[in-house]
């Protein structure tokens, strides 16, 4: 692959309800923002990459809505409706095209709509939809055929949470940052066994950018580039029957290509830090085994093992992860920015020190059916 | 100079969007449908190259790539694979809360087949044994089967 990296990031504070701003105002901010990161003005981007997704928008090709916000008129802008990370897959496509500069914008108000009738949408018209199924319960199922299969308790994964609300607490974009313990997780209120309110991603607003260059362009940012050494995604089966919920293989096969292209050969090792898409507590532990950082099963002990805490040798979410904040498809995108101030050494109270490779991915589709994983660098 | 912002009511707009849509069920599916509406059975479908018996039929294996032909009847009981207590409700939920989604696999599949079940929640879980409860009118409509019921 060429060099590329990215130069410029930024996001909104993640909140429940953003009352003063509509979609393009949260737009204009961060396309804004991340330019001033980077040291570029509009004219140095060529081409826009958005992300947003009709159902929650509540209007068809909802990317148009927000060009004038994202600098797209004049320039080559189109839609990815799915994670930010596969926006920014998209993005990165380009400049390996030719494209000099891609500006890859997210946004999500999900307190405009209804997450569980939007969810329920994603699944099949003639033989899912109408039986209520959607994004809490489908995960619910999958957290119950993981956590019997591995006999893993739900005080194993009340730890996630309390592990990332306590992280979001170093993190100003934050919604929830929180002291709670397990004991807190396990009376909060059943959403979907085994799942509880909080083992579960709030509603959230927000909005973020980041701005993908090559390398000629990645000279002449203010900023220190962050270079993509490794970048992959994978799809599984979609209807839920026909997969292992407890053994994510398109994830793990993303892991793998995305490793190979970063010559990562001891993930565990060679990684300092990782951000990965959890809105649900059970899936940190099974996304990190999907990511080879583990064997199958033992996703949870890593955290027990103090493994993936701030301060252990691979902190998982320092930002809080989408625990935390849930803006649906901005979350992944926040997990490249995120990875991405890591490796710059700009991650403020949330800082892993001496990070200079970090781990991001995102997923689509439920129960993680299309996983997307970037490795970013601060080597060339 | 944005000082006027603080004083500015948020107002709000509600809309909904309310399309209607004819979905073709194909041939695969219209089978399925019309087998459990006129016979109470369930259908399933069995890739020649791999072997896998999929319940929805399939008209294709995405796993092979290949056309399916063949058609296998699978029994109205089964197997819970994996169970969820459901304790919240919204409105395209079929029954109110509390009330079960389970993958069942059923006698004769090889893949989880996606329902409901009503009763006996606080018996429901993996390894136990459901039977489909088909309703008395039946439509061609994936709720022709109710429910599954604990054996």
């Amino acid at each position: 692959m060429d060099k590329a990296a990215i130069v410029g990031v930024a996001q909104t504070k993640y909140e429940r309800r953003k009352k003063d701003q509509i979609f393009a105002d949260m737009v204009f901010d961060v396309t804004r923002a991340a330019l001033d990161d980077a040291g570029f003005s509009i004219e140095d981007i060529d081409n826009v990459v958005t992300v947003s997704n009709d159902f929650f928008d509540g209007r068809t090709i909802s990317g148009m809505a927000v060009g004038d916000a994202s600098g797209g008129q004049d320039k080559n802008i189109s839609t990815v409706s799915g994670d930010g990370t596969f926006g920014a897959f998209y993005g990165l496509m380009r400049v390996l095209s030719g494209y000099k500069a891609t500006l890859v914008v997210a946004h999500c108000k999900g307190s405009e709509s209804s997450a569980h009738l939007t969810t329920n949408g994603m699944f099949d018209p003639i033989f899912h939809r109408h039986l209520g199924i959607e994004a809490i319960s489908s995960a619910a199922l999958q957290a119950n055929v993981y956590m019997n299969k591995y006999n893993i308790r739900e005080e194993d994964i009340a730890l996630v949470s309390v592990k990332n609300h306590g992280n979001a607490k170093n993190n100003p974009y934050a919604q929830l940052p929180m002291d709670i313990t397990v004991d807190d997780v396990m009376k909060s209120r059943k959403i979907a066994d085994p799942l509880k309110l909080l083992d579960c991603c709030p509603v959230s607003d927000g909005a973020a950018a980041m701005i993908i260059v090559n390398e000629t362009m990645a000279g002449k940012g203010k900023k220190k580039p962050v270079w993509i050494k490794g970048v992959a995604h994978c799809c599984e089966e979609y209807f839920l029957g026909d997969r292992d919920l407890a053994n994510p293989t398109a994830l793990k096969s993303a892991a793998r290509r995305a490793y190979d292209m970063a010559g990562i050969k001891r993930p565990i090792k060679d990684i300092d830090v990782a951000e990965v898409l959890e809105p649900f507590s059970y899936m940190e532990p099974l996304w990190l085994e999907g990511l080879d950082f583990c064997k199958s099963g033992k996703g949870s002990e890593l955290l027990k093992d103090g493994v993936t805490v701030m301060g252990g040798n691979l902190p998982v979410n320092p930002s809080g992860g989408a625990l935390s904040a849930n803006p649906i498809l901005v979350a992944g995108m926040a997990r490249i920015i995120e990875a991405a101030l890591q490796v710059r050494g700009e991650a403020g109270a949330r800082q892993v020190k001496g990070a200079n490779t970090a781990l991001a991915h995102g997923f689509n589709g439920p129960c993680g059916q299309s996983h997307c994983v970037w490795i970013v660098s601060g080597n060339k | 100079m944005t000082e006027w912002i603080k004083d500015v009511e948020p107002l709000t707009l509600k809309g909904q969007i309310a399309v209607p849509y004819t979905w073709w069920v194909g041939e695969t599916g219209s089978r399925f449908l019309v087998s459990i509406r006129d016979k109470q059975k369930i259908l399933g479908s069995k890739c020649n190259a791999c072997g896998t018996v999929f319940v929805p039929p399939r008209k294709n294996c995405g796993r092979c790539f290949v056309d399916i032909d063949q058609w296998v009847d699978i029994a109205d009981e089964g197997v819970i694979e994996a169970c969820t207590i459901v304790h919240y409700s919204h409105p395209v939920q079929p029954v109110k809360p509390p009330f079960a989604y389970a993958l069942i696999k059923l006698d004769g599949a090889d893949v989880g087949f996606l329902h409901i079940i009503k009763k006996d929640l606080n018996r429901i879980k993996n390894g136990v044994r459901v039977k489909a409860k088909f309703k008395e009118e039946r439509t061609g409509h994936i709720l022709d089967i109710d429910s599954f019921e604990l054996i």
